[in-house]
């Protein structure tokens, strides 16, 4: 059974390494990320948000949903660490 | 000096430094749009000098400032207000989170002035809270 476990998760790496190997090279001019997406960003970011700094407006305003979520998880993990804690006390305390 | 008294040097330093650590943070949080910062590193700033303090005076001298439920609602209020700013821009007929629709001058501007606040409010509370947890941990 344990060697099952081991079995499973180097197939599992192998596949995602034949994976990664498909994806374009870093800085790639001609990668979909950087023939579409940058340049609207750069070109059009400080007309549509009038913000000058474009990692905020990128973070904040295109991919605010993204910031949603890392502000859950912000929220979660201070609510774990709560409740592993302060739950642990109050079990001593009994 | 007796044990567990605290040396006045560094009690003096800590209490003259909280209130520009807290501005500095502050201003990082507001200043987000223009200059490196936002509401994860300015939370992180504010939260910091709370540290500095109990480090200074002793956790209990800090812990009687504020209420342990008081720091876990301001917590949910960031998640809450960021959220919120997303259901009023769906209630003016926009998208989730299309600060455009806003009725203000400016408004996606304004509008991640806002998220950027909520965040800010977040992470302070958080690493507050988690503070106070490990350090009252036994």
């Amino acid at each position: 059974m344990r060697y099952l476990h081991l079995v499973v998760t180097t197939l599992t790496g192998l596949l995602l390494i034949v994976g990664s190997l498909g994806m374009p090279a870093t800085g790639d001019p001609d990668s979909p990320p950087s023939s579409h997406v940058s340049p609207r960003y750069i070109e059009q970011g400080y007309k549509e948000t009038a913000v000058p700094n474009m990692v905020t407006f990128v973070l904040a305003d295109y991919r605010s949903f993204d910031t949603l979520g890392e502000v859950t998880v912000i929220f979660t993990g201070a609510m774990a660490v709560l409740l592993i804690l302060r739950g642990a006390r109050s079990e001593a305390e009994e | 000096m007796k044990p567990g008294e605290r040396d006045i040097i560094i009690r003096t330093v800590c209490r003259l430094l909280v209130p520009f650590v807290q501005l500095f943070g502050l201003y990082v949080i507001m200043h987000g749009h223009s200059s490196p910062g936002g509401g994860f590193q300015g939370g992180v700033i504010i939260a910091s000098s709370f540290i500095l303090l109990a480090m200074g005076d002793g956790y209990d001298e800090v812990k009687r400032r504020f209420s342990l439920g008081a720091l876990t609602a301001t917590t949910s209020a960031g998640v809450l207000l960021y959220a919120g700013l997303g259901v009023v821009c769906l209630m003016l007929g926009a998208n989730y989170l299309d600060y455009a629709a806003l009725p203000v001058s400016a408004a996606r501007s304004v509008g991640m002035l806002l998220i950027e606040i909520a965040v800010g409010i977040t992470v302070t509370a958080a690493i507050i809270s988690i503070f106070h947890d490990l350090v009252t941990f036994e």
